[in-house]
């Protein structure tokens, strides 16, 4: 308990609590962490709130008001680095599905007084506001990584986080290929790994919830799907998910939709 | 002291999931203003779910709340299912509620000593406990981890789980892979009724409300994940029926609408709805750790939730050994759904009270609307008037004591704020 452990904060926007969660599920690591951090801000689990500045502060939750607008500049400015962790940091998550839509429209659908509700027309992610030093994938993010990821920065080195696709993970699991073996549409080939390849090893299609992987070959995947049927409907449905407004599955259910 | 207005507020709420505050103004006893605000933004689900694929609706509601996806997953697959016309049996309706009850057992952990705990002892979080309560919070922790290894065998993950489906899973397991659980939920199980004794001898104010409870209920079994929705006085509903019985209004001060009953008011969901409803079908060992805690045929001090949280967690031990024991692997993972133009209704019991979801879908299997409405939102009013109901005879105290005895009171509902849509905020202001 040296005074001068790093101070570590963690700051939820529009989300779903399941990455910061993440943290509180590393149920192993989690007393060691707090002896090698201190665990400054952390309103989920504590009402100790300890001011800042902080070493390191990890973002959940997307850009959503006027209000949290705000808010991420002054995380910024109190935070010596900045890592966002999860879909909706990183792209906006499943709520920038209103970037397509008419966010007035959402509103009546959803509220009967509209105007009690204060919101921005977009879900942006964090890096459209300030910078980011490093951003964590995944729709809810990997622990494995979560852990990664602080240890590194403890020891000011570089995460080793491969930007590879799911179909890796698959690889080295020894699973077959759910596309090639059983006709299955699967987002693998586009989608960064991270998660351990879980649906394919269920009898499922990678769904996308990492986001795309590095150089992602979006053409080739939507030609194998559209042999095996799946019509450009599902297609876009299938891009706009979690990381619907990344720009790569951005682009691409633009494209598809247009077609 | 006793005349002069005061403020009490909390602007954020900890140890709460989500974003909330509260605000409250009193003289004396008297309590000026309350409000229990949530201000997490909205993020607009039941909107853009219009145009997605029915079969999309269990992932994508899942992601309402990272706490409790299952809930989400399961009240979304019992919609569709209803809609469709299908009702899953044997091993797989066996399966879907093994998974909740690893749901059960990780939230209530997460709630009873990392949430809750801390409250009736004086700290600000577990972790600033664990130097004092090292085995407890030790146990918490093991408890969780059990949970969330029913949740990950099952789901492929604990948060998010990607096996389930409406009909059924992509993949069931075998029986050996569920054999392996069988010893850590052995010692979960008797590890909660260790919790159930200890957290029975915590200080509890005395303050008892006579609510409204509202659960759903089951002729066989404590019901999870399907049942009747019932209460204390007389309602006795399909889940079809929500609609004609409970209304939703919309606050200024609260990015979640509130529910109540069409022809009363408030009503109180979750873990004590459930005991006072359903207590005579707990599992025994369940029944025996509630009995030595001191727990009747009903409890209605908010405060000790915390016990019969544990309670349920020695019974949802108890009823995934049962289903682990009696488990025969299904022939095909899931059972097929096809969509026809209708509207499905579907609840189940989430960790903190019933969770309602409707949908209506096109002849294409697309949905057209939906509609969800998370326990904490329906909890909403309750809350507001246990605190109404709490400061007087205890004006005396200072701010910072009856602001701490606030936020606990609040606790107690284990409010779920990212699914009522995100934030607490506790401000209390004295004239």
């Amino acid at each position: 308990m040296s005074p001068s452990r790093p101070k570590l904060a963690v700051w939820k926007f529009a989300s779903c609590d399941g990455c910061q969660l993440t943290l509180l599920d590393a149920e192993d690591q989690l007393i060691e962490i707090a002896g090698a951090v201190d665990i400054a801000y952390f309103p989920e689990a504590s009402r100790g709130m300890v001011e800042g500045p902080y070493a390191l502060s990890l973002v959940e939750g997307s850009i959503t008001t006027a209000h949290d607008a705000a808010r991420i500049q002054e995380v910024r400015r109190v935070s010596d680095t900045v890592v966002t962790i999860g879909a909706c940091a990183t792209a906006g998550g499943i709520q920038a599905l209103r970037n397509w839509g008419d966010v007035d429209e959402f509103l009546s659908v959803v509220y009967a007084h509209p105007e009690y509700i204060e919101t921005l027309a977009t879900s942006t992610p964090i890096s459209d506001h300030v910078e980011v030093d490093f951003e964590l994938r995944g729709c809810p993010i990997s622990k494995h990584q979560l852990l990664e990821t602080i240890d590194a920065f403890l020891h000011r080195r570089k995460p080793n986080i491969p930007g590879h696709s799911v179909c890796v993970e698959c690889k080295l699991r020894g699973t077959n290929c759910v596309m090639v073996a059983q006709g299955i549409p699967c987002m693998g080939p586009i989608t960064q790994a991270g998660c351990g390849a879980i649906c394919p090893a269920y009898d499922r299609g990678c769904y996308g919830c990492f986001g795309p992987a590095e150089s992602p070959n979006i053409a080739s995947l939507a030609s194998w799907w559209g042999q095996l049927g799946i019509s450009d409907g599902d297609l876009v449905r299938a891009l706009r998910t979690f990381n619907a407004y990344a720009p790569e599955f951005r682009e691409a259910s633009e494209a598809y939709e247009r077609r | 002291m006793s005349d002069a207005e005061r403020e009490i507020a909390v602007d954020y709420l900890a140890r709460v999931e989500g974003e909330g505050a509260m605000y409250l103004k009193l003289r004396g006893d008297e309590v000026l203003d309350l409000r229990f605000k949530i201000f997490e933004p909205p993020r607009f689900f039941e909107a853009f779910l219009r145009g997605r694929r029915f079969s999309e609706a269990p992932d994508i509601t899942a992601r309402i709340c990272g706490i409790c996806p299952i809930a989400y997953q399961t009240s979304a697959c019992n919609a569709m299912e209803a809609a469709a016309g299908v009702k899953l049996t044997g091993g797989l309706r066996d399966l879907r509620r093994l998974i909740y009850c690893g749901e059960w057992i990780e939230s209530h952990a997460l709630h009873v000593f990392f949430l809750h705990a801390p409250d009736f002892l004086g700290y600000e979080s577990a972790i600033a406990m664990a130097s004092d309560y090292p085995e407890q919070v030790a146990m918490g922790l093991r408890m969780k981890k059990i949970g969330n290894a029913v949740m990950s065998l099952l789901g492929g993950r604990e948060i998010h789980p990607i096996n389930v489906r409406v009909g059924g899973f992509y993949r069931v397991p075998t029986e050996r892979e569920l054999e392996a659980l069988v010893p850590d939920l052995e010692w979960a199980r008797d590890a909660a009724v260790a919790t159930t004794r200890w957290v029975s001898g915590l200080d509890f104010p005395d303050f008892e409300r006579d609510y409204e409870y509202v659960a759903l209920s089951h002729p066989d079994e404590y019901a999870i994940h399907e049942g009747r929705i019932v209460s204390n006085r007389g309602l006795d509903i399909a889940v079809e029926e929500w609609g004609e019985h409970f209304e939703e209004s919309h606050v200024s001060w609260s990015n979640a609408l509130h529910a109540r009953r069409k022809d009363g008011g408030a009503y109180h969901l979750g873990p004590m709805a459930r005991y006072s409803l359903n207590s005579q079908l707990l599992t025994p060992m369940a029944r025996a750790a509630a009995a030595e805690a001191g727990l009747g045929p009903t409890c209605t001090n908010p405060f000790r939730s915390i016990v019969v949280r544990s309670v349920e967690m020695v019974f949802a031990c108890e009823e995934a050994l049962r289903l682990i024991a009696s488990y025969r692997r299904p022939a095909t993972p899931f059972v097929d759904v096809e969509p026809r133009a209708v509207t499905g209704h579907g609840a189940s019991e989430a960790p903190r009270g019933t969770l309602y979801h409707r949908y209506s879908v096109n002849s294409d299997g697309l949905i057209t609307e939906a509609h969800i409405v998370p326990p904490t939102s329906q909890n909403q009013l309750s809350i507001e008037e246990d605190l109404r109901a709490y400061v007087p005879g205890r004006s005396h105290l200072s701010d910072e004591e009856l602001q701490w005895q606030l936020e606990q009171a609040i606790r107690c509902y284990d409010p779920c704020i990212s699914c009522a849509t995100h934030f607490l905020d506790l401000t209390v202001e004295r004239e």
